[in-house]
């Protein structure tokens, strides 16, 4: 109070704050990280548009991995179906529903973590809510991102979203079973745009129906692990 | 999209800041988006004015700030312009992004008061 005249002082403050906006989101996905690593448990963020085949990759993985253990969440924005199949597969799951929400984020993981039996496994899947744009930047704790991108998406599909190309430690291009069905379709020109968006392209073609390139996607699996 | 879950972690930031001064009331803020942060600019405004209501920061503006996306060599600093192959033709290094992914709460503005 000023004791001039009385008045109530209104002062302007300007703080210097310099603080990441995501940092909540990141101590937590911290917290995740340290819980997976404590338990020698791989967890990997798998990210695409809807429809890229994340599920169809899980399902495959499990049937043709039988000697490993996996657990999954699932993020899906309506349904838990995503969850159901994968349970079918033999992979405990655990949904997060998400409403409107476009991308999962840490806190979103920690909660079904707590209602899911992962401690033990092999793999630890989170699939996220199909999307390009919003899932990329949202750390979960996950040691490694996985995108998918399927034959059917455009050649140009990484220089369209280079935020999410960056951030993949690897680019699986799913479902080239149907390429006999795409004869334009030139996959030196899905690497030459991957090496435009991410300086280190690390890239499996494979087909979760055929089987083709499944071996080498569960080899990287394991190395990763291993890593 | 995500810019409103991107204001709502704004919104939590500059709110326990403003708590720790009395009365204090949210003028302005300035945020820093990076070319690579994954934000759009535009959405974040739209996001911001329909979310700071009913806060201390119901009248607050929201400044932006860009930072274009600079790709270098790590080991001849050369840049590498965007849309070119992420790897230093002379190095055979893979590029680093030496700037564009900030997504930063910069500085707050706030008028405090003691009445």
């Amino acid at each position: 109070m000023c004791d001039v005249c009385g008045c109530g002082d209104q002062e302007v403050v300007s703080v210097e704050v310099n603080q990441r906006i995501l940092s909540a989101n990141e101590r937590q996905a911290s917290h995740n990280r340290t819980h997976f690593r404590q338990r020698g448990v791989l967890a990997i963020n798998l990210m695409g548009s809807p429809g890229s085949g994340k599920t169809a990759l899980l399902e495959a993985t499990a049937e043709r991995a039988p000697g490993q253990r996996f657990a999954a969440v699932s993020g899906d924005l309506a349904t838990e179906n995503d969850a159901e199949r994968l349970e079918r597969a033999g992979i405990r799951s655990r949904a997060i529903t998400t409403g409107s929400a476009c991308h999962l984020d840490a806190d979103m993981v920690h909660h079904a973590l707590h209602h899911l039996d992962w401690d033990d496994v092999d793999a630890l899947f989170i699939e996220n809510v199909g999307n390009l744009v919003c899932p990329a930047i949202y750390d979960l704790g996950q040691q490694a991102n996985v995108v998918l991108l399927s034959v059917t998406e455009g050649e140009d599909k990484p220089l369209k979203y280079p935020v999410m190309f960056r951030a993949a430690d690897l680019v699986l291009l799913t479902k080239t079973d149907l390429l006999p069905h795409l004869p334009g379709m030139d996959r030196r020109r899905i690497e030459d745009a991957l090496g435009r968006v991410m300086p280190e392209p690390r890239f499996l073609a494979l087909s979760a129906v055929t089987g083709e390139g499944m071996g080498a996607w569960i080899d990287w699996l394991k190395q990763t692990r291993h890593s | 999209m995500h810019e409103y879950s991107i204001v709502s972690a704004l919104l939590d930031q500059v709110e326990a800041e403003a708590r720790r001064h009395s009365r204090a009331e949210v003028l302005g803020i300035r945020v820093r988006i990076g070319e690579l942060a994954g934000v759009d600019g535009e959405l974040l405004h739209t996001a911001w004015s329909v979310f700071r209501e009913g806060t201390a920061c119901a009248r607050a503006e929201l400044e932006l700030s860009g930072e274009a996306a600079c790709w270098i060599c790590p080991g001849c600093g050369v840049e590498i312009p965007r849309g070119r192959m992420l790897r230093c033709e002379e190095c055979a290094l893979p590029a680093r992004l030496a700037a564009g992914d900030a997504l930063v709460l910069e500085r707050i503005e706030m008028e405090v008061g003691d009445v």
